[in-house]
């Protein structure tokens, strides 16, 4: 067997004691070694891409033991792509954090960084539900001391509220894996569908406890209503490329999301028929539109960006949760595009902040104003779902994949107001921060020294000015390329779902061996 | 024994929960590892309660009880151990650097810091 699927998990793993115990004294070395390792990390990622496109399901058995009782990594084409798509977004993150200093303003930055990416890329790839408890705490470990890096006290006291909130989100992990081991007496994902599916009729009600709570963490993790509340805090606070960076954390929730139900769960499965789908699309609905009206109440910058970051996972869950074929692969075309965009969101948001501070208020303009009010914008209709990047697109996927469901009306309701809030609630936020300031009628003044008081206080490191903007064009051009091979991509949505709702391909290449 | 395990675990886990909504740093890092206790007895249960039965088979043997729970609940314990001294260490300092122990952010009134999360742990 190719031991290339291990790759993306050891390197970093390897990469971040490295930078911790040789190079912790030499910033521009630790750098280098960093964007280093997620150059070799993308490459291994397209390989592995190109591999998975083909259609054949690759299976990594952890020191040969067999399937059931050893540990196994699996790559199909959507944990391909999702390793790819890190990837991309973990190139680009970093470009920003050494452009703009950030990484500099704290200790062990890509130190952390690496394990997150050791988490993130090890969630995509395991096959193991107990195994995906344990590079969640990788990668919450490691968003730990991303989250509360360069320090202060409000960023110190929004990191204890999300510790608090994913220690209590990892115990219920625990729960439901308890719950779920005690019926089936097994926790290799493949192992589970089988045996779930032959469970005798009196076993179905702790499954489908442990079913829900399952649902209840991997809704923690991806932001859903009602336990959406840790993530504007800690969005808003976290340093701009760490929030950037966690854009795909939450999207580790949805792949939770898709993969469980898809396989272990399916939609077709009568002991728990029809308890996801109901639940989880009204939640997703109301998600949409706390994050669409949370951007046009935000009085921050970036609590507008984290708000934004909630409105785009709404979409995405809403797509999700029809758990049809076609909904399926509009989600997959707008989990890349929904990553990318919200990236971009605080990456643009961090470049307003360093300039002018975090309040939406009218200041004196900014330096380079007229730059970033054209990625805002740029930025803007991608979040806001307008043609001609490929939110738009990703859009009208979802809404074709909901004509089929009886809940029609409400969801294109939901999704056509809300892109409407979404754009006035930007354009608000557009104009407050870039027409305001050449308001003759405000007395603004070209005032320099305004303008230069937060970019002081920010306590710049040692900063090349051109990356950050090289990042944000990168996230831009990758939204473009997107729009433009929408065809493509589609067609590997398409693939990808195939292998989705038919697990036996999946089932057979882990049991019975590679 | 059942009625003494299921109980201690209903035990913890109300108590941990109700440490946890108390806000302030110290109830809750209690309240999160006593969680973590009644989790970790929780998952040692998943395997079926056995007494005197070793974990894995050997010569000689009659029974043998589940030895997967019990390498669970050893990874859990290391990770709930290992959160426990993070969660210990940044909320020292949140609370060295913002002379307040509570839990939500908003409840000192001039903090720039969101209602969302006001309204979230109110609710």
């Amino acid at each position: 067997m190719s031991h290339l699927i291990i790759l993306p998990i050891v390197l970093p793993a390897l990469l971040a004691p490295f930078i911790i115990m040789v190079l912790r004294h030499h910033l521009d070395l630790q750098r280098i070694f960093s964007i280093g390792g997620t150059v070799v990390l993308l490459a291994v990622a397209l390989v592995l891409t190109w591999q998975a496109a083909g259609g054949a399901i690759q299976v990594y058995e952890l020191g040969d033991w067999p399937a059931p009782f050893g540990i196994v990594l699996v790559l199909d084409r959507l944990s391909a792509m999702m390793v790819l798509l890190t990837a991309l977004l973990a190139l680009v993150v970093l470009l920003h954090a050494v452009g703009s200093g950030w990484d500099a303003r704290g200790w062990h930055f890509h130190a952390l960084f690496q394990f997150q990416l050791m988490g993130v890329l090890g969630a995509f790839l395991t096959g193991d539900a107990f195994n995906l408890f344990v590079f969640f705490e990788v990668l919450l470990i490691a968003s730990y001391g991303l989250m509360i890096h360069s320090g202060g006290s409000a960023r110190l006291r929004a990191g204890v509220q999300y510790v608090v909130y994913n220690l209590l989100g990892s115990t219920l992990f625990l729960f439901a894996l308890g719950t779920i081991y005690s019926v089936t007496g097994t926790l290799n994902m493949a192992d589970l569908a089988v045996k779930i599916g032959q469970l005798p009729a009196e076993d179905t009600a702790l499954i489908r406890v442990g079913a829900v709570l399952l649902l209840l963490v991997f809704a923690i993790k991806a932001a859903v209503l009602p336990l959406h509340f840790w993530l504007p805090a800690s969005y808003a606070n976290a340093p701009a490329p760490v929030a950037a960076l966690f854009a795909i954390m939450t999207k580790v929730g949805a792949y939770a999301i898709l993969r469980f139900y898809t396989l272990v769960f399916p939609p077709d499965l009568g002991v728990t028929a029809g308890l996801v789908g109901e639940w989880l699309l009204p939640a997703a609905l109301l998600t949409l539109v706390v994050g669409m009206v949370g951007i046009l109440g935000a009085r921050q910058v970036s609590r507008m960006t984290a708000f934004a970051a909630i409105g785009s996972m709404g979409t995405l869950l809403t797509a999700i949760s029809l758990f049809t074929p076609q909904a399926t692969a509009a989600a997959l075309y707008y989990v890349v595009h929904s990553t990318f965009a919200t990236a971009l969101m605080f990456l643009v948001a961090d470049l307003v902040i360093e300039r002018r501070g975090d309040g939406l208020e009218p200041t004196a303009p900014m330096p380079q104003g007229g730059l970033i009010a054209a990625l805002f914008f740029a930025g803007a209709i991608a979040v806001a779902g307008m043609p001609p990047l490929s939110g738009f697109i990703g859009k009208l996927l979802v809404l074709d994949a909901a004509r089929a469901d009886p809940d029609m009306r409400l969801i294109w309701a939901v999704l056509l107001v809300m892109s409407l809030v979404a754009i006035i609630g930007l354009g608000r936020v557009g104009s407050l921060l870039f027409w305001k300031p050449h308001d003759a009628a405000l007395g603004l003044a070209l005032d320099a020294e305004a303008a230069g008081d937060d970019v002081a206080a920010a306590d710049p490191g040692p900063r090349a000015p051109g990356l950050p903007f090289v990042a944000v064009f990168a996230l831009l051009g990758a939204l473009v390329l997107l729009t433009v091979l929408a065809g493509p991509m589609s067609s590997y949505a398409a693939a990808t779902v195939e292998q989705l709702y038919d697990p036996t391909g999946y089932i057979d290449a882990v049991l019975k061996g590679p | 024994m059942e009625l003494l395990l299921a109980s201690a675990v209903g035990v913890l886990t109300a108590t941990g929960v109700y440490l946890v909504l108390r806000q302030r740093t110290f109830p809750v890092i209690l309240g999160v590892s006593l969680l973590s206790y009644a989790v970790n007895l929780f998952l040692f249960a998943t395997g079926r309660l056995a007494v005197n039965l070793p974990p894995v088979l050997h010569d000689g043997a009659k029974a043998y009880t589940d030895p997967l729970p019990q390498a669970l609940v050893l990874t859990a314990i290391v990770i709930s151990f290992g959160m426990s001294a993070l969660v210990v260490m940044i909320a020292l300092s949140a609370y060295l650097s913002a002379r307040t122990d509570r839990i939500d952010i908003a409840a000192d009134g001039g903090d720039e810091l969101s209602d969302e999360t006001e309204e979230g742990y109110g609710a």
